[in-house]
C-alpha cells in the first residue's frame, strides 16, 4: 500500500491561493479608494478610547469633523494639539476649553495619509437605526406564552379528569341504588374504629408518627439562621455573570479590600464608573425568556448614572448622589470573627471555594451554608501552603513533630480553637 | 356517607393549605428566621452599614477634610497638566527592585490593569478584544513618555477614559504595579527588562561602594602602617 500523505493538498492549495488573492485584493482596494476600511481600524486603535462617532466621550463626537475644520489645521491638531494651542490658535483654544481642558494625546506617529483615512471613516453618513427584529421577538414571546398555555392546559385536563371521576363514581352509586343493591358499609365496623381498637397497631403507629414529627422538627430547627440559596432582589440588577464571567474581570478588581482587610467590601460607585464612564450601553446577548433584554440592562446602567450623579450628555458629575442600598447576602453573625485577607492573601483560597460559581450567577445567591461545621470541615481538610514561606516551614516542622502527621492542615494551626473565631 | 365525603374534602383542603404555606416559607428573596437576632447585628457601626446618624445614612464616607486616613499618604501633585508634567519629570519609585515587589506588581497588574491594557501591556486586554473598550494604546507606542511618575500619576487620578484607581490600591501597590509596567514597556520594545537593568546598576553601585570601602580600608590600613 502506498501511503497518501497529502491527500487534501490540492484543496488546501486552492484555499490558500484564494486566501492570498483575497488578502491582496482587499489590500489594493484599501489603498486605492477605500480609506474607510483602513480608517476604521486606525480609528478604533487610536481614537476610540476617547472619541465616539455620534456621542460625546472624553472628547467631542467626531462624525463629520472633516467638514467643520480645515484639513491642514486638523493635521496639526492631531499631531500635536498642545503645540497648536500654545501657538495662539484661537480655534484650538476654544475646543480645549469646551472639553474640560482635557489634553488630547499627540499622535506624531500618524502620517497625513493615515489621518485622511480616519477622516474618511468619520465622514461616513450615520447608518439608519436598525429596525428591531420584530419577528424574532414575537417568536420568543410566543415561547414564553406557550409554556403558560401548556401548564394551563395540563391543569384543565387534570381538573376535567377529577370531575369525570367524581361523576362516574356518583352515577355508579346511583345505578347500584336504582338496581336495588344495598350498600353494606353501614353494617360493617368503620375502619378507624377497628384501628383504635387494635392497641398494638396504635402503639406502633404513634411511635412512628412521633419519630416522623421529631425528624421534621429537627430539620426545621437546624435550618433556622441558615441562608443558603438566599438571593435577594438588589436595587440595581448587577450581573456577576456578565462582569466576572463573560468579561473575566477579576473579583479583586471591584472587591479590592478582600486582599487586605476583614471585609471583602461592597465596591463604591466610583469603581463602577472606572468602566461605565465609557460603557453606557449593553451590547451583549439577550435572554428574552427571563426578560433580560438590552433595554433592561441599559436601564440598570442608567440607574447607576442616576445614583452616582453622572450626566451622560455633558460627560460630567452633577454632584447629586443617591447612595445605592445594596442588600447584604453573606452575613456572619456578629459573634464570629472572619477575616477575608487572611483567607485570600495569606492562605490563597479562591473566592469560588466559599462563594461558589459566582461568575455564572445572573442573580447572586449564597452558595455555602456558612455554618460553623462548614468552616471547621474545610479547616480540617485544607493543607497549609508552606511553599516559599520560611515562617510556615519552621512551624510546619514543629507541628508535624508534635502531632506526628505528614501535612499540617489549617485545623492543626489552630483553625479549630474556639478563641480563634469567637471572642 | 355524604358527611364523610365532606370531611374528606375538608381534610384535603387543609392539607393543601398547609403544604402551600410551608413551601411559601422557603422564599429565596427574603432572609431566613434567626435565633436571637440581636446577636447577629452589633451595636457598633458595621462596615458598609446604614445608620441614621450619618450623612446619607452611609457608613462609607470620605475622611473629614483636613484629615488623613491611616495608611494614606498625601499625594502632592495636582490633577492638572502641569501637575502631570511635574510628576512625569521628577517623581521616582521609592521601592527597592526586589523579586517580591516584582511578583506582587505582576499579580496586581493582572487584577487591575490587565483587563484593558492586556497582560503584555500591548493594549489588547479582554475588554478590548470584546470591544467594550477601544483604542487602548500600547505602552510601546511612539511619542509616549512613560516614566515612574507618569504611571503613578495616571493611577492616582486616571487619564482620559481611564478612571482613578486610587481607591482600590494603596501606595505600595501602585509602586509595585509601576515596576511591572516599566518591565512590560521594555519587553514590548525588545529591550532588556527594566528591573534587570535596575538590579544590575544597583549591583554595580554596591560593588563600587564595596570597592570604595575596601580602598578606604586599604588607605586607612596604609595610614596605620
Amino acid at each position: 500500500m502506498k501511503k497518501v500523505n497529502y491527500r487534501n493538498l490540492s484543496s488546501q492549495l486552492s484555499i490558500l491561493s484564494l486566501a492570498i488573492l483575497l488578502a491582496f485584493s482587499t489590500f489594493t482596494f484599501a489603498q486605492e479608494s477605500g480609506d474607510v476600511v483602513a480608517g476604521e481600524s486606525l480609528f478604533k486603535a487610536n481614537c476610540a478610547a476617547c472619541h465616539k462617532l455620534d456621542k460625546k466621550g472624553v472628547g467631542p463626537a467626531l462624525r463629520g469633523v472633516a467638514d467643520k475644520y480645515d484639513r491642514d489645521w486638523l493635521y496639526k491638531w492631531i499631531k500635536d494639539s498642545q503645540g497648536l494651542i500654545k501657538s495662539g490658535d484661537s480655534k484650538a483654544a476654544t475646543i480645549f476649553a469646551e472639553n474640560n481642558n482635557s489634553v488630547m494625546t499627540s499622535f506624531p506617529g500618524l502620517s497625513n495619509e493615515d489621518i485622511d483615512n480616519i477622516l474618511a471613516y468619520s465622514s461616513q453618513p450615520k447608518p439608519a437605526p436598525k429596525v428591531p427584529a420584530t419577528v424574532s421577538v414575537a417568536d420568543n414571546g410566543d415561547n414564553g406564552i406557550n409554556q403558560n398555555i401548556i401548564i394551563g392546559a395540563l391543569a384543565l385536563v387534570f381538573l376535567l379528569l377529577v370531575i369525570m371521576f367524581y361523576l362516574v363514581s356518583k352515577t355508579l352509586k346511583n345505578l347500584k341504588i336504582a338496581s336495588g343493591q344495598e350498600i353494606e358499609s353501614e353494617s360493617r365496623l368503620p375502619l378507624w374504629k377497628a384501628f383504635v381498637q387494635n392497641q398494638f397497631l396504635m402503639l406502633v403507629s404513634s411511635i412512628f408518627m412521633l419519630l416522623v414529627a421529631a425528624y421534621f422538627m429537627f430539620g426545621f430547627f437546624m435550618q433556622i439562621g441558615i441562608d443558603q440559596g438566599y438571593a435577594p432582589v438588589q436595587p440595581i440588577h448587577y450581573s456577576h455573570k456578565i462582569h466576572a464571567g463573560d468579561n473575566k474581570i477579576d473579583c479583586n478588581y471591584c472587591h479590592s479590600s478582600a486582599r487586605k482587610s476583614k471585609t471583602s467590601g461592597i465596591p463604591s460607585l466610583n469603581v463602577c464608573m472606572n468602566c461605565h464612564k465609557n460603557i453606557s450601553e449593553y451590547t451583549g446577548p439577550e435572554d428574552l425568556a427571563k426578560g433580560y433584554t438590552t433595554e433592561f440592562y441599559n436601564d440598570q446602567i442608567a440607574k447607576l448614572y442616576d445614583a452616582v450623579g453622572w450626566d451622560v450628555d455633558d460627560q460630567s458629575y452633577t454632584g447629586e448622589e443617591k447612595p445605592v442600598k445594596w442588600i447584604r447576602i453573606h452575613n456572619l453573625p456578629d459573634f464570629v470573627y472572619f477575616n477575608h485577607s487572611q483567607h485570600v492573601t495569606v492562605a490563597g483560597v479562591e473566592c469560588q471555594t466559599c462563594h461558589g460559581p459566582v461568575e455564572e450567577m445572573e442573580i447572586l445567591e449564597q452558595h455555602s451554608p456558612l455554618t460553623m461545621r462548614w468552616c471547621i470541615d474545610c479547616h480540617k481538610e485544607t493543607n497549609v501552603d508552606i511553599k516559599g514561606n520560611d515562617y510556615y516551614e519552621k512551624i510546619h516542622k514543629e507541628l508535624s513533630k508534635k502531632y506526628g502527621v505528614e501535612r499540617v492542615t489549617a485545623a492543626d494551626m489552630g483553625g479549630r480553637e474556639c478563641g480563634k473565631c469567637h471572642y | 356517607m355524604k358527611i364523610t365525603n365532606m370531611k374528606n374534602s375538608i381534610n384535603i383542603a387543609v392539607f393543601i393549605i398547609i403544604s402551600m404555606s410551608l413551601t411559601s416559607c422557603f422564599n429565596k428573596k427574603t432572609p431566613n428566621y434567626r435565633y436571637m437576632p440581636n446577636m447577629y447585628t452589633s451595636v457598633s457601626l458595621e462596615t458598609n452599614g446604614e445608620h441614621e446618624i450619618l450623612p446619607n445614612e452611609q457608613v462609607n464616607i470620605l475622611p473629614v477634610e483636613g484629615t488623613i486616613s491611616r495608611g494614606w499618604k498625601p499625594y502632592d501633585y495636582e490633577n492638572t497638566i502641569e501637575g502631570k508634567a511635574l510628576a512625569t519629570a521628577e517623581l521616582k519609585n521609592p521601592l527597592e527592585v526586589t523579586d517580591k515587589n516584582l511578583e506582587q506588581g505582576k499579580e496586581l497588574y493582572t487584577i487591575y490593569c490587565g483587563v484593558c491594557h492586556g497582560d503584555k501591556g500591548d493594549g489588547q486586554g479582554i475588554l478590548v478584544k470584546r470591544e467594550k473598550f477601544l483604542g487602548i494604546p500600547s505602552y510601546a507606542d511612539k511619542g509616549r513618555n512613560i516614566t515612574d511618575g507618569s504611571i503613578y500619576h495616571a493611577m492616582m487620578y486616571g487619564l482620559n477614559s481611564m478612571g482613578s484607581h486610587a481607591s482600590q490600591t494603596d501606595e505600595k501597590d501602585r509602586w509595585q504595579i509601576t515596576m511591572h509596567v516599566l518591565d512590560l514597556k521594555a519587553s514590548l520594545n525588545g529591550e532588556p527588562l527594566w528591573s534587570d537593568t535596575q538590579k544590575e546598576s544597583m549591583m554595580a553601585s554596591e560593588d563600587e561602594m564595596s570597592e570604595n570601602k575596601s580602598s578606604e580600608e586599604e588607605t586607612t590600613s596604609e595610614e596605620q602602617h
